[in-house]
């Protein structure tokens, strides 16, 4: 009983890795309908930004606020002069800019910080945190935490603000949106903006667990995307119990499936993202979109 | 008799030129002027820990070359990325030496990486020397005359550990996290069967990770829970930061040993932190840079002069530095012996007669052995304790030749 409490513990603590990376994905697919496959190496670039940051000495939380002002930028510029030449573009276009998006960001991060992995420091307590026989660390709950809070914004940003309605009008339909005087160009770098922006916050939150490295982002972006479609990519909410989801099913599948065992567990990943593809296309909380053609 | 010397010098010249002409026509990538050595390395991608490895070998050779090069030579290396990857290191390899003609390709690293063209490498017939792997396949001459690996193999530690156990540790339960590849089974083979008998009773569970896992948090909760008392990790620089943080932050405290392969303060120690790492015992046989024992050491003083003249932006307390800067020293010795006959056989040859070699780097009584069937050169190593801050080597040097 003791391995099973500890095996769902740790994977809700990695689960809250990808909840927070899938959480930027949905993000970006609500405000542009692109599914971003740069989103790993954008919030691991502004990570990057905040290493420089506390590295020369600033406060923590300074360096956390400045870092996602500065992502935010970054996302927003990203998208007036990369995606947007491609805005008309085929879905297939977007996809192949946002790969190059990837390789480019992974290549002048290693250019410019080196491929040597760094520690990362974690606002929270270092010593671990023990309940009865499960033990896990502080930063594992601190960021499953903040992790709860971006969710707790987003969800009343995009339903309760005028900007936040205008920006999933925009990216719904865009003409009736333009129509009804919603300016739909500055309301899809403004997604861009708040994903890169939510995308750092993950990219902080990840690298005191996994060491700040160009490719620390590689792994687990396969399983943000695995959460994410089973969420639901229409539902933040999703995301996040997605996340989590993937996180304690491969801990358990990996530690009592014999036949799988720690040698398939990210195949295990693939396989949630095809079974949910053929069973329940728009996830567990997501909207049917229905579409006229 | 004027006459008569300068027809003979002329003769000798001449001779020499031929000689070295016809040499050139021979192999490919070696000229009167230059030999052309191939090399892969993962400078990016999950391994990317050990780039440096490629930098500071290139920063060496360029030393060589200043400095005369080997017998006239220049060496020119030619070194790819192959980020780890098997398929990329075959894209790689082939082009080295389909396309840009080297005569033989030196250190390709990596056990997964070395596997996928150490077949196109016998094949071809071309020298595929000094591998920076510790599989112990790479020491096949009788059914892979033109593969040679070079540090000790990852079984010789594995049996150093096992011995380790055996006598320290009563009622020895071992967890093992391992790499699911050939590089991780041979870690443990080496364990097994220096443990012997004892192997069933004392290993009370086995775990594995893929390199391109997210995070091995699970396995290490696995491990703590099997009531293990002694943790063998035999994992990359990247995993290893990993389970040396989750190790400690889940409050398990395990006697803990860390395979060579990354025991790098640089890279892996000291982004761990010293309360994480301390205690932790691992193998070596090149000097760490970090022990201040070596500090009035003339080879510890010649490489970091080296290293500050040819690599100044490399780290000087990464054992991987030294580890590139051997492995290289070891390759020119063989061009060394070689002469003025660089045809491939020969490189082998000579290659395969080391004898006695000393590195300047190695830790004191560890020398460079190699002959016909012997195509493991370096066989010796000693046990080394974290102390916080550097390696500590205690016990004595080991000798798998010997045993």
């Amino acid at each position: 009983m003791d391995i099973f409490l500890q095996q769902v513990v740790s994977g809700l603590a990695t689960g809250g890795i990808y909840a927070s990376l899938a959480l930027a994905l949905v993000m970006i697919y609500q405000a542009t309908d692109v599914v971003n496959f740069a989103q790993g190496e954008m919030a691991m670039f502004s990570t990057y930004l905040a290493w420089s940051m506390l590295n020369a000495g600033l406060p923590y939380w300074v360096a956390f606020a400045a870092t996602l002002a500065l992502a935010f930028v970054g996302g927003l510029l990203i998208e007036r002069i990369v995606i947007r030449p491609v805005e008309n573009a085929p879905v297939l276009a977007v996809v192949i800019v946002c790969i190059g998006l990837l390789v480019i960001l992974n290549s002048v991060a290693g250019w410019i910080y080196s491929y040597i992995q760094k520690p990362f420091p974690s606002p929270f307590p270092n010593a671990p945190i023990k309940l009865g026989n499960v033990v896990f660390g502080a930063h594992d709950l601190g960021a499953i935490g903040i992790t709860l809070v971006v969710l707790l914004f987003l969800y009343v940003f995009f339903r309760y603000t005028t900007l936040g309605l205008a920006m999933r009008a925009a990216a719904q339909n865009p003409v009736s949106s333009r129509l009804c005087g919603v300016r739909v160009g500055w309301m899809l770098a403004i997604g861009w903006g708040l994903a890169a922006l939510v995308g750092a916050v993950a990219g902080i939150m990840v690298a005191p667990i996994v060491f700040l490295d160009p490719n620390m982002m590689a792994g687990i972006l396969i399983y943000a995307f695995a959460s994410a479609t089973l969420g639901g990519f229409t539902s933040p909410g999703g995301a996040v119990v997605g996340g989590l989801l993937v996180g304690v099913i491969e801990n358990l599948v990996g530690t009592y499936v014999r036949f799988i065992g720690t040698e398939l567990k990210l195949t295990v990943a693939l396989a949630i993202i095809v079974i949910v593809l053929v069973v329940k296309p728009s996830g567990l909380f997501g909207r049917v979109v229905v579409r006229r053609v | 008799m004027r006459f008569r010397t300068v027809a003979l010098s002329l003769t000798v010249v001449a001779t020499l030129a031929l000689a070295a002409w016809a040499g050139a026509a021979d192999t490919p990538g070696v000229t009167a002027t230059e030999v052309k050595i191939g090399h892969t390395n993962p400078y990016s991608g999950n391994a990317s820990a050990y780039g440096t490895i490629g930098k500071v070998i290139t920063a060496y050779f360029k030393k060589a070359n200043e400095e005369g090069g080997v017998n006239g030579r220049k060496i020119n290396f030619v070194t790819y990325d192959d980020a780890y990857s098997p398929p990329k290191t075959v894209e790689m390899v082939r082009k080295l030496v389909e396309q840009d003609q080297v005569a033989f390709v030196f250190n390709t690293l990596g056990t997964p990486t070395n596997s996928a063209i150490h077949k196109y490498m016998n094949q071809q017939k071309v020298p595929h020397l000094f591998l920076a792997t510790g599989a112990t396949k790479w020491g096949d001459p009788e059914h892979f005359p033109w593969t040679m690996g070079w540090q000790p193999t990852y079984q010789t530690e594995g049996k150093i550990y096992a011995q380790y156990i055996l006598n320290n540790v009563p009622n020895a339960k071992v967890g093992i996290l391992y790499q699911n590849d050939d590089y991780g089974k041979d870690y443990v083979k080496g364990l097994k069967d220096g443990l012997g008998d004892a192997a069933k009773k004392i290993i009370v569970m086995e775990q594995t990770y893929e390199a391109t896992d997210a995070t091995i948090d699970s396995q290490i909760v696995n491990l703590k829970n099997s009531g293990a008392n002694v943790f063998y990790n035999v994992t990359i620089p990247k995993y290893a930061v990993q389970a040396i943080k989750k190790t400690h932050d889940i409050g398990w405290k395990p006697l803990h040993l860390l395979n060579n392969v990354s025991a790098s303060v640089g890279q892996v120690m000291k982004p761990v932190g010293s309360d994480a790492s301390r205690g932790i015992l691992t193998t070596q046989y090149l000097k760490d840079p970090t022990d201040p024992q070596w500090k009035n050491d003339k080879g510890y003083q010649d490489w970091l002069a080296f290293m500050k003249k040819y690599y100044p932006e490399g780290n000087v307390e990464d054992a991987f530095n030294v580890y590139g800067y051997s492995a290289a020293q070891t390759m020119v010795q063989v061009l060394k012996q070689c002469g003025n006959d660089l045809s491939r056989e020969s490189i082998m040859k000579q290659a395969a007669s080391l004898k006695d070699f000393m590195l300047p780097m190695a830790l004191p009584g560890i020398k460079v052995n190699t002959g016909p069937k012997d195509f493991y050169p370096i066989e010796q190593e000693q046990l080394a304790k974290f102390d916080g801050e550097r390696w500590v080597l205690f016990g004595e040097v080991y000798d798998a030749s010997k045993k």
